[in-house]
């Protein structure tokens, strides 16, 4: 168990040094400027050798990336090449908290649409009603967020005003039940259909029928026999999901006027703001590979097949 | 011995593909005793698995038991409401299935998917059940019972697994035991020991039980009758010693003759039934058998024979095949006509 621990910890430096090392190259085999974008069209030759000079991009390139690696390692992202005097790591920190519940009301509202409308759909199913459901999440899965969030905003808070239109405010629940609705849609689809497919296998196995013949009553076999055998591809799916979302959510933030990781990661981009772009990478790829190494430890604790030390 | 089980004319359909239906079971009746042991034998697809599937109500869809009836103790179970139907599996009757590994829930402790239906059908209370569940584990001969009570199906092995489906099967003192092929996926080792805990198990509480089997050898040693299922029906059934010892359907008599005995010098080859049985769907009019039978006449193609009385006088032996006893041909006629 300890060495399990200890070997996924190592992995999971190794797996960040090298998204970390990509994301920087990538910026720089970007066929543009950063001193030049920084500086604007109409700025002079002088004004943007005096740029690359103050960002040190005259500098071989292993050079700056060493430079660059060694800073990290004290825990230093640098400062953004834009907003001169901020550094990357005090912006990211505090776009976190917007991005973390829209993450997390983004899974909420996946599981709600989507877990109990899949046991239902297996349960019940060549039905009507599984057949709704399947027509439903078809609408879900084809839906596009930017799309459904200006829906939503029209309708839900334009017209009939009974949400906040965009932004942060207090309570902050109030404002946060469109975007994570726009952002989980979705994914509640994909949770139904994936839960349906499973539930129907473990509804057939061997194992439901030893319970039926025990006279287990549907209830006990849905509950206490079945839910297990479905929540552990879930939670791999949550997990991947809680990531990525974590990672930042551009077009959620962006048609939602949210300031969370998603749009200073964008922001970045289109600025060439390499500190910044490397600094969002890095966080997104450390919640990627924390929330799977949760997700693997909590596999152990559901199913007893799972050894851990294997 | 008054009849616990009566079961007669049952039949299972399957719908085709050509809109039709296949009769996988066709016409089965037969009864149980208290604590009489029935066995079933058959190749696959004859129907037996089906047959017991049928009893418990358990026919996976898209199958449909779709007439007949089956009598528990003269109760119509086929009329059960969903609620009857759940006291009276597990604690009336209870299913010992082919496989073990696939019948335990990997993910629950097998004390709790014992001392499940001991809470539901006898009422008691958690502790009480665990130590009930505790014997129940001792008495299948599972060494070290109360510490396993918390392992998972995958601590144990195939052998041990099948004792802990058949502590699970006796929990509630069933009236009936229904064990499906339940030696079939285990060590021929260890298939003797799970029979042998099954003999005991049934005689101590007297329980009836329908032993399903495609190996006559298992089931003329465990059986006092048995019944022979080909394509769907019963075309034999008797006593042990009866269909061991004078078999009258040229089916029994080649399944007889493909096992190897030990009183006898080895052949070199054993003797296979040549052929196979129709498939679903397919069966042309006469007797199911006559395609591979070495018997066969004329009127074994166009006559579909009747379960009747062996012409050897054997009481309770019947058979279905009208070269050994013409009668079947003759009510085969009737059956027509009508």
């Amino acid at each position: 168990m300890i060495w399990w621990i200890l070997r996924r910890l190592g992995q999971m430096l190794i797996v960040l040094f090298g998204v970390v090392s990509l994301a920087f190259l990538l910026v720089y085999a970007v066929p543009a400027d950063p001193a030049s974008t920084l500086a604007g069209p109409n700025a002079s030759a002088a004004t943007i050798a005096s740029i690359h000079a103050q960002l040190g991009l005259d500098n071989p390139l292993w050079q700056q990336y060493f430079g660059f690696i060694g800073r990290l390692l004290t825990g230093d992202l640098g400062t953004s090449y834009v907003l001169r005097e901020t550094p990357v790591f005090g912006r990211i920190v505090a776009a976190l908290p917007t991005t973390l519940m829209v993450a997390v009301g983004g899974i909420l509202w996946q599981i709600i649409l989507g877990v109990p409308a899949g046991i239902f759909a297996a349960y019940r199913r060549g039905s009507w009603v599984d057949r709704l459901i399947t027509f439903l999440s078809l609408i879900g899965l084809s839906a596009p967020p930017f799309w459904l969030g200006l829906l939503l905003i029209y309708y839900f808070a334009f017209t009939w005003g009974l949400f906040p239109l965009n932004g942060l405010g207090s309570p902050v629940f109030w404002y946060l039940v469109l975007p994570t609705f726009t952002l989980g849609a979705g994914g509640g689809a994909w949770y139904a259909r994936m839960t349906r497919t499973n539930m129907i296998e473990t509804l057939d196995s061997p194992f439901v029928r030893m319970a039926r013949a025990k006279g287990m009553p549907e209830r006990v076999i849905l509950w206490r026999h079945s839910f297990r055998h479905i929540a552990i591809p879930l939670l791999t799916m949550i997990g991947l999901d809680f990531g990525y979302f974590l990672g930042g959510v551009v077009i959620v933030e962006t048609v939602f006027g949210l300031n969370g990781i998603g749009r200073l990661a964008f922001d970045a981009i289109s600025n060439l703001d390499t500190p910044m772009i490397v600094g969002t990478v890095l966080f997104a790829a450390i919640f990627i590979v924390v929330v799977n190494f949760i997700v693997d430890l909590l596999y152990s604790v559901i199913d007893p097949r799972v050894r851990l030390n294997s | 011995m008054s009849a616990l089980l009566e079961v007669s004319d049952l039949v299972v359909d399957f719908p085709t593909a050509a809109d039709g239906v296949f009769h996988a079971v066709d016409s089965v009746s037969f009864t149980v005793s208290a604590g009489e042991r029935v066995g079933i034998v058959g190749e696959s697809g004859s129907g037996k698995s089906l047959t017991s599937q049928a009893l418990m109500r358990l026919v996976p869809e898209p199958g449909t038991v779709s007439s007949g009836s089956v009598l528990f103790e003269g109760a119509d179970v086929m009329a059960f409401s969903a609620k009857k139907l759940q006291k009276w599996r597990g604690s009336q009757t209870a299913m010992v299935f082919q496989d073990p590994m696939s019948s335990l829930n990997p993910l629950m402790r097998i004390g709790r998917q014992i001392t499940e239906s001991l809470q539901k059908h006898l009422g008691l209370s958690k502790a009480e059940s665990r130590t009930r569940a505790i014997e129940l584990l001792q008495r299948v001969g599972i060494p070290d019972a109360e510490s396993r009570l918390s392992d998972f199906p995958g601590a144990f092995s195939g052998g041990m697994r099948q004792r802990v489906c058949i502590a699970i099967a006796t929990a509630c003192s069933p009236k009936l035991i229904i064990a499906d092929e339940p030696t079939t996926a285990l060590d021929v080792t260890v298939q003797a020991q799970v029979l042998d805990l099954l003999d005991h198990m049934a005689t101590e509480l007297n329980t009836g039980v329908i032993l399903i089997s495609h190996d006559l050898g298992v089931i003329s040693s465990f059986c006092d009758r048995i019944l022979v299922m080909y394509a769907g029906r019963i075309v034999e059934e008797g006593t042990a010693e009866q269909i061991v010892g004078d078999p009258q359907h040229p089916y029994t008599k080649a399944l007889l003759s493909s096992i190897l005995r030990l009183s006898e010098p080895i052949p070199r080859r054993l003797k296979p039934i040549s052929g196979a049985p129709p498939l679903a769907g397919q069966r042309a009019s006469g007797c199911s058998f006559a395609p591979r039978c070495a018997l066969a006449i004329d009127a074994c193609r166009t006559l579909d024979p009747a379960l009747v009385p062996a012409s050897n006088a054997s009481p309770g032996q019947r058979v279905a095949c009208g070269v050994a006893a013409p009668a079947a041909f003759e009510l085969a006629d009737e059956v027509t006509a009508a």
